[in-house]
């Protein structure tokens, strides 16, 4: 493979080896370092980018299964900033140290894309991410006052 | 707001903004009390500034946080506290990020300590500052600078209304004398503008965007990427390598080996060898094909299961009295009931969702002398960078420059620099910059653990079910072994954490500890011995309770006593440094945190809940704060726990930032849920069984506590504790609300480990 497209323009991987996962060309091959290692194993969900509008996890996400597809990371979710779920993750002050916060968006915005009126329990099942400074609670409203605003559009 | 592009500023800096014309004030703390100067070329040099504020001629206000952020809101929270006593509009104040520096004072980000260690000085400083631009001002003014006050970035002369903004006041007030302390008047609370008032962190934006740069992110020009074997138990070396197959893998640049710690562990490197490559992949790759050999070390028997076993006989015996008070031996002997309990809590691993990481580009002449090093690390303690990598290079350690990046969380793990020094001894060696990633195998397998511990309690009880004696014995290895190994019993710091600091209203009462060796790397992680010995007291107080068919809350109280202050002298307690006149043991603070939270959970009206489901309650003191717990479980008939709902009360006296130290109590609950549910690092053969996520498990979004309900109790006592002092009573609260919900007493943690269907 010669290029990828992230956030919607095509960068070159020439000479990256095939197997590599998707997180370390993005991060070390492409200088693109919002998108973060946490586990290397996809227990952890910090490395989570879309791949074609949906979440994968970049860290067991090779290369040549990219193909053609569109990757999205957190420096295109939005252009300023302003995706809904950055918005209400700002407005509920849910990041502590901020590290896996990129991964949960990335997450939150591919389950609402696809459902923008979650319960609960649906939150629980989408978000199986780790947090260790224990935002889960403030993640889970961010969400809801993001869905809102999408439902609302 | 905003921050600076580089992460660090320097002393250097601070001079180039004096010969540009800026104000530039330092403060110093001694015992003598604290003075400021205002800065010169001479005074930077020659006098210990543990802070640095200036203010350039264009009003732009430059506050240097020199404590390192991992999630606290510290880079915010202390530039605040400055911004407030001066007046100073927030949004043109510049928060710059300080190097490792002696002279700028404590700056170890860990203990819980920084609103405690800064909050007066910076207050000092800000006041300083806001002082001589009022007396600046007045001059210019010709009247009474008492008739000037600071007010939002310009002094106002309140009886004509006159104002001049900072900026244009700072070329003339950095010709007067710095006022002495004693002489400021400082705000008083009911003024205070930011000290109690929420402001999203200074880096919410880059966070929320991906723009934050943590160590991992960290780049220097031409720098490779390097991860380690390091050897599989702590003390081993390497006998043999052969790297050919790692240099054959595409990428793959260099494989070096590098030296273990000589004596004890201290911050110095495990040992072993780097595969340094043009990717983190590749180095991973490179690592995969590396055949190393091994020589195992002296440690490479130890199996924690076993050791948790003599551990156990250790607590059986009597050990080493070190809180007598009273004759527990004859009133065991006399009690009408006596009972006791064997507590158990593992290992556990920090593993902060960032793993260690760190850059460093160190250069050298051409006899191969060091002749600089700088380094970019998510650290919590930057002097202790400068403390381990020094040595290892040879170089005087203030000539190691620390830049400090964002850290992915830490807990502890990141007050120790072990991977600062492997990047740097690895840069030397490569000559060019070295980045070290920890994988998260490494992270979880290598790490500085939690303690392994056993606690004995017993006591006897009167005729009114609350104890005349009360004996408790704790055995775990101590963290004084990373830098001493014949360190053998826990320290008097560790003991102070939940065991010899037993508040309750107890007359005859015996803490003793017992020996107990390390095998691995023992550190401090967030709560510290807390962690272990507020289960033990704070289950056992409960277990009284049900034996004295009381109530648990009011037993609690009973067993608290009566308002009034513990005496430290007497009980030798250390009190963390910290003077009793500022931070006395108050045991009606303790009390108060314990009623007002049995009041918000509801405490009363929940106490015959059904089967199944259940309300614990737990109360600590610890890192000088005071924090009351009550946990609501259910537990579904075939075992499954879950936490409806956690209520807290936290009493930390002034609160800077509430919103932050919300945030912490919330995180407290939630990674004491994980330390509860799954915590737990086993060793075979010296060798860690767990190695990621999937083995050392974390609660999640489904089964962390849905509602966190927090208070913060208004309070004008020093401030306290935040980080840590929510942790400790959360794990026994939860507990004691299984045993209401089940009839089944956890003694040892995690709970994984048990069944838990109602009995």
């Amino acid at each position: 493979m010669n290029t990828i497209t992230v956030n919607g323009r095509q960068h070159s991987v020439e000479g990256v080896p095939e197997d590599t996962p998707l997180l370390w060309v993005l991060r070390d091959h492409l200088g693109m370092t919002g998108t973060k290692y946490g586990c290397g194993v996809s227990e952890c969900g910090a490395c989570t980018v879309h791949l074609d509008g949906e979440s994968v996890q970049s860290c067991v996400t090779a290369l040549s299964e990219v193909g053609e597809g569109n990757v999205t990371t957190i420096e295109g979710l939005s252009e300023d900033g302003t995706h809904p779920v950055q918005k209400a993750w700002k407005e509920h002050n849910v990041p502590q140290c901020g590290y896996c916060q990129v991964g949960q968006m990335m997450m939150a915005s591919a389950m609402l894309k696809k459902n923008q009126n979650p319960s609960d329990s649906e939150i629980d099942e989408e978000m199986w991410n780790i947090c260790r400074c224990g935002t889960y609670n403030r993640i889970r409203a961010a969400i809801k006052t993001a869905a809102t605003e999408m439902r609302n559009k | 707001m905003s921050t600076t592009e580089s992460s660090s500023v320097s002393r250097r800096d601070f001079l180039a903004g004096l010969s540009a014309g800026s104000l530039v004030l330092m403060a110093k703390a001694s015992s003598a009390g604290l003075t400021v100067t205002g800065a010169t070329p001479e005074t930077v040099e020659s006098f210990d500034p543990d802070l640095f504020v200036s203010i350039e001629s264009d009003g732009t206000v430059n506050i240097v946080a020199h404590r390192s952020e991992m999630g606290t809101g510290i880079r915010t929270s202390l530039p605040r506290v400055v911004a407030d006593e001066l007046e100073a509009d927030w949004d043109r104040v510049v928060i710059q990020q300080a190097i490792g520096d002696k002279r700028l004072g404590d700056q170890n980000t860990d203990g819980s300590n920084s609103i405690r260690f800064f909050f007066k000085r910076m207050r000092v400083a800000g006041a300083t500052a806001r002082t001589m631009l009022e007396q600046t001002a007045a001059e210019k003014w010709g009247v009474s600078a008492s008739e000037c006050r600071g007010r939002n970035h310009e002094v106002v002369h309140t009886k004509s209304n006159r104002k001049i903004g900072y900026g244009d006041l700072v070329a003339d007030a950095r010709e007067l004398d710095v006022p002495k302390p004693g002489t400021l008047k400082l705000k008083p609370a009911s003024e205070w503008k930011y000290i109690g008032k929420d402001v999203p962190v200074a880096d919410m934006d880059d966070i929320l965007t991906g723009k934050a740069v943590y160590g991992i992110d960290s780049r220097m020009e031409n720098q490779l990427f390097a991860v380690l074997a390091r050897p599989p138990v702590v003390g081993g070396s390497v006998k043999s390598v052969n790297a050919d197959k790692a240099l054959a893998v595409p990428g793959v640049v260099a494989v070096e080996q590098i030296p273990r710690f000589k004596g004890a562990p201290s911050f110095q490197p495990l040992g072993g060898v780097a595969v340094c490559a043009n990717s983190t992949w590749a180095a991973i790759q490179g690592r995969e094909a590396l055949e190393v050999d091994w020589d195992l070390g002296p440690n490479a028997d130890y199996d924690s299961e076993k050791f948790a076993e003599q551990l156990g006989a250790t607590v059986s015996q009597p050990g080493t009295p070190v809180r007598k008070q009273g004759d527990v031996g004859s009133a065991l002997k006399a009690g009408a009931r006596t009972h006791s309990a064997d507590y158990f809590v593992p290992h556990l691993s920090h593993a902060p969702m960032e793993t260690p990481c760190a850059v460093a580009d160190v250069k050298t002449d051409s006899t191969g002398k060091v002749t600089s090093c700088v380094i970019n690390a998510a650290t919590q303690n930057p002097q202790a960078v400068q403390q381990a990598v020094g040595p290892a290079l040879g170089m005087k350690n203030e000539d190691v420059i620390v830049n400090v990046t964002l850290l992915g969380a830490g807990f502890g793990r990141k007050s120790k620099p072990d991977y600062c020094v492997e990047a740097a001894v690895l840069s030397r060696a490569l000559k060019r910059p070295v980045h070290v990633t920890w994988t998260r195998e490494d992270d979880i397998r290598h790490d500085y653990f939690h303690t392994i511990s056993r606690i004995h309690v017993e006591a006897a009880v009167g005729e009114d079910g609350l104890p005349t004696a009360w004996l408790q014995r704790v055995s775990y290895p101590t963290i004084m072994s990373l830098f001493n190994p014949r360190a053998g019993s826990p320290a008097s710091f560790e003991q102070e954490m939940g065991a010899s600091d037993l508040p309750y209203d107890i007359p005859n009462v015996q803490i003793e500890t017992g020996p107990a060796a390390s095998h691995v790397r023992i550190g401090w992680l967030r709560s510290v011995c807390h962690i272990q010995q507020n289960f033990a007291v704070c289950s056992f107080a409960d277990e009284l309770a049900v034996l004295a068919g009381a109530d648990s809350y009011q037993y609690l109280m009973n067993l608290l006593g009566d308002d009034r202050e513990l005496d430290m002298k007497a009980l030798k307690l250390s009190n963390r440094g910290a003077s009793t006149d500022d931070y006395p043991y108050d045991i009606g603070r303790l009390k108060n945190v314990t009623r007002r939270v049995a009041e918000i959970s509801g405490w009363k009206e929940k106490r015959d809940l059904p089967k199944g489901r259940g309300l614990g309650i737990a109360c600590c003191r610890a890192f000088l704060g005071y924090t009351g717990h009550v946990v609501e479980v259910e537990v579904s008939p075939e075992g499954e726990v879950s936490i409806p709902n956690v209520w807290v009360v936290l009493d930390a006296g002034v609160i800077v930032s509430p919103d932050r130290v919300k945030a912490q109590v919330e995180g407290a609950a939630i990674m004491a849920t994980s330390q509860a549910r799954y915590g737990e690092i086993t060793f075979t053969n010296g060798v860690a069984n767990q190695d990621n996520f999937d083995t050392y498990r974390m609660a999640k979004m489904a089964d962390a506590p849905l509602n966190i309900h927090v208070e913060l109790l208004k309070s004008d006592a020093a401030p306290a504790g935040v980080g840590e002092t929510t942790v400790p009573s959360f794990a026994p609260a939860l507990c004691n609300a299984i045993y209401a919900a089940t009839g089944k007493r956890i003694r040892n943690l995690p709970l994984n480990r048990h069944d838990l269907t109602p009995e």
